[in-house]
């Protein structure tokens, strides 16, 4: 997709007061969503979650890997949530144990929706030929489960944290790519984009210029989907043993290493994950928040999708 | 006459009736997709990193074990060459040896599909039937106190990590607060699963706290839609009873959509059995994915993949010819 296309003075199609107006739309309706329960819920579960990972590693109290107390033992006024299975501190690794994991998940996702929304809207502005190709390569990736395909690629490569990032965000992009391809669809049928192609407007800048400002809430609810998706991923990964190696702390990696002394200090297992279930609450509320204010109560893009997928019809 | 005859043979062909047309393209469309599936495994586990060889062994491998290994995986030939001898040998069951054991890689794998079998059609069967269930019963009370409990417990749920449900758990019923069940199955790989059928219980429940809010939002979105469309305002007017209304005329149109909900969750325990049966040892696939991936175990590893990627495949094809059977406008011939 050539977002680099020169910005040419006179837009045609675009009047210049245009961007910021679309710009300003979008934040007035995240304002919206913020003002409801569910929104300002989900936005309180994630400030909280960001703060404790973003803060944390400041206001820890021991070092990460020092040995301090006994192999899981119990909390105390002095380690608060006792040790972890080499006696380490569980308050100072959970406080440091978090902002990896969000810097990956974003970075996957921005990259998921940035691939996933350039193939969908080729795929449904240009048809023909390119729209099979870049659907039947959909169709491929997406018979791997996301948690396989990233498992087989850090099986030849390695457990890399830029390769977890690369892979989990890649493995996004199908599933993107089809919600907005099916959301592209109705627009290319507009008027404007009728007018912007008569006055010859080549087709990508169509697509930059016309269609994706058009995009900007379902690309936005998507986003926030597959944000949660990627958090859930990479840190099922960190879980699995393919993530941060061992004397890191990771709140997904604790939760693995600190099971077996689930009986002596659950603590150590009850934080991390109870970090991790809040985040991905939070996200996923503030998510449905937003789709609820731009796209309607009941209707999540993906299952508005199969739904007119199935009712309309076409075939 | 025979000249004519042809074309209009073609043309009954085209028109047999649009099911058999659609069923006919998809089917086209997943034998494509399974092809398409095993050039990519066969390019990323042998092309990819250079030489899968060095991949196994390290770089700073003993040169006679390399060349074994390189000849064990046919990289001495051509691409075109090594894809055709693994996909013949994937065809007639010869899968190689497991580099990490020697083992052969069918007597690794063919205990854990079973295993595996039984915790994703357990799972799907249990999940399908509930979600469906309380999905009508949600849409059908829309706005009531049930409705709106179970729109936020879906809420909190859907986006839970399947680990994170699985160590919830195990805390609650295994260790920290009760003592009911199995916190890890102990049974070692090879054996079959329903010799102990209650360590089942905990993988199939945490696979189906998962699944069941997708099916049941979308089993209530979609009969909110049907309960608000024409045709049950129609048979509301010419007075048909409410339990024939739901069951006769919104259910049929509602289960259509649910039914591809149910497929994309089959896809989805393909990878959710990974962290599952990964948390409670449960001897299936995913964990043999995992030990492989460990391990470097490329045979056992492009066999796993392959075998989870033609499941999404198959699963995907039957849940769409069922959807278009079960659509009732869809069957209507023009």
């Amino acid at each position: 997709m050539a977002v680099n296309a020169p910005a040419a003075p006179a837009a045609p199609g675009t009047p210049p007061g245009e961007i910021t107006r679309i710009r300003r739309q979008w934040g007035s309706l995240l304002w919206t969503a913020v003002r409801t329960p569910r929104g300002a819920i989900g936005l309180g579960l994630t400030s909280f979650v960001v703060l404790v990972a973003v803060i944390g590693p400041f206001v820890a109290p021991y070092a990460q890997d020092a040995l301090l107390t006994f192999p899981f033992g119990r909390p105390s006024a002095q380690y608060l949530l006792g040790g972890d299975e080499y006696g380490r501190d569980v308050l100072s690794r959970v406080l440091d144990g978090g902002w990896l994991l969000l810097i990956m998940a974003a970075c996957a996702t921005a990259l998921g929706i940035a691939g996933g929304a350039a193939a969908g809207m080729s795929a449904a502005y240009l048809r023909g030929r390119s729209d099979g190709i870049i659907m039947r390569t959909v169709d491929v990736i997406l018979a791997f489960p996301q948690l396989v395909f990233a498992l087989l690629l850090l099986s030849l490569l390695g457990p890399k944290l830029w390769l977890i990032t690369i892979a989990v965000g890649f493995s996004h992009a199908p599933q993107v790519a089809r919600v907005i391809r099916s959301a592209t669809l109705d627009i290319t049928e507009r008027d404007f984009v009728k007018a912007a192609e008569l006055q010859g407007m080549r087709p990508a800048r169509v697509m930059v210029r016309e269609i994706l400002p058009n995009l900007v809430s379902p690309l936005m609810v998507e986003a926030g989907l597959r944000l949660t998706y990627s958090i859930v991923i990479i840190s099922g990964l960190a879980f699995l043993g393919f993530g941060q190696a061992p004397p890191a702390s990771n709140w997904g990696l604790m939760i693995n290493e600190n099971r077996i002394g689930l009986t002596l200090n659950p603590w150590a297992v009850i934080v991390p994950a109870a970090l991790i279930a809040l985040l991905t609450i939070g996200t996923n509320t503030f998510t449905d928040a937003f789709a609820r204010v731009t796209i309607g109560v009941d209707r999540r893009p993906e299952e508005a999708a199969l739904i007119d997928d199935l009712g309309q019809g076409t075939q | 006459m025979a000249v004519a005859a042809a074309p209009a043979r073609r043309a009954a062909f085209r028109d047999a009736h649009p099911i058999v047309h659609l069923v006919r393209r998809r089917l086209a469309i997943g034998v494509v997709t399974l092809i398409l599936v095993s050039v990519v495994v066969f390019l990323a586990t042998e092309v990819l990193p250079g030489n899968a060889a060095i991949a196994i062994l390290g770089r700073n491998a003993n040169p006679v074990r390399l060349r074994a290994v390189e000849l064990q995986l046919h990289l001495n030939r051509g691409l075109l060459d090594q894809y055709w001898i693994w996909i013949s040998n994937l065809f007639t069951g010869n899968l190689g040896q497991s580099l990490a054991n020697g083992q052969s890689v069918w007597s690794n794998v063919e205990p854990r599909l079973v295993n595996s079998a039984v915790l994703v059609f357990a799972t799907g069967l249990i999940g399908s039937v509930l979600g469906v269930a309380l999905g009508a019963i949600a849409a059908l009370r829309k706005d009531g106190w049930f409705d709106h409990v179970v729109s936020v417990v879906v809420l909190a749920v859907t986006s839970l990590p399947e680990f994170v449900v699985a160590i919830g758990l195990i805390i609650l019923l295994s260790t920290v607060v009760w003592h009911l069940l199995p916190a890890v199955s102990l049974l070692p790989p090879g054996t079959y699963a329903w010799s102990q059928p209650n360590l089942l219980v905990l993988p199939v429940a945490t696979l189906v706290i998962v699944i069941v809010p997708y099916i049941l939002r979308m089993m209530r979105a979609a009969m909110v839609e049907a309960l608000e469309s024409d045709y049950v305002e129609m048979a509301r007017l010419k007075g048909t009873p409410e339990w024939r209304i739901v069951l006769v005329h919104a259910l049929p149109n509602a289960i259509a959509p649910t039914i591809q909900v149910i497929g994309l969750n089959f896809l989805y325990l393909a990878g959710g059995i990974v962290v599952v049966e990964y948390v409670f040892n449960f001897p299936g696939i995913g964990q043999g994915l995992v030990y492989a991936v460990d391990d470097r175990d490329v045979p056992v590893i492009q066999f796993i993949v392959v075998a989870l990627a033609a499941f999404y495949v198959v699963v995907n094809i039957i849940t769409d010819v069922i959807a278009l059977l079960a659509t009732p406008r869809r069957r209507i011939s023009r």
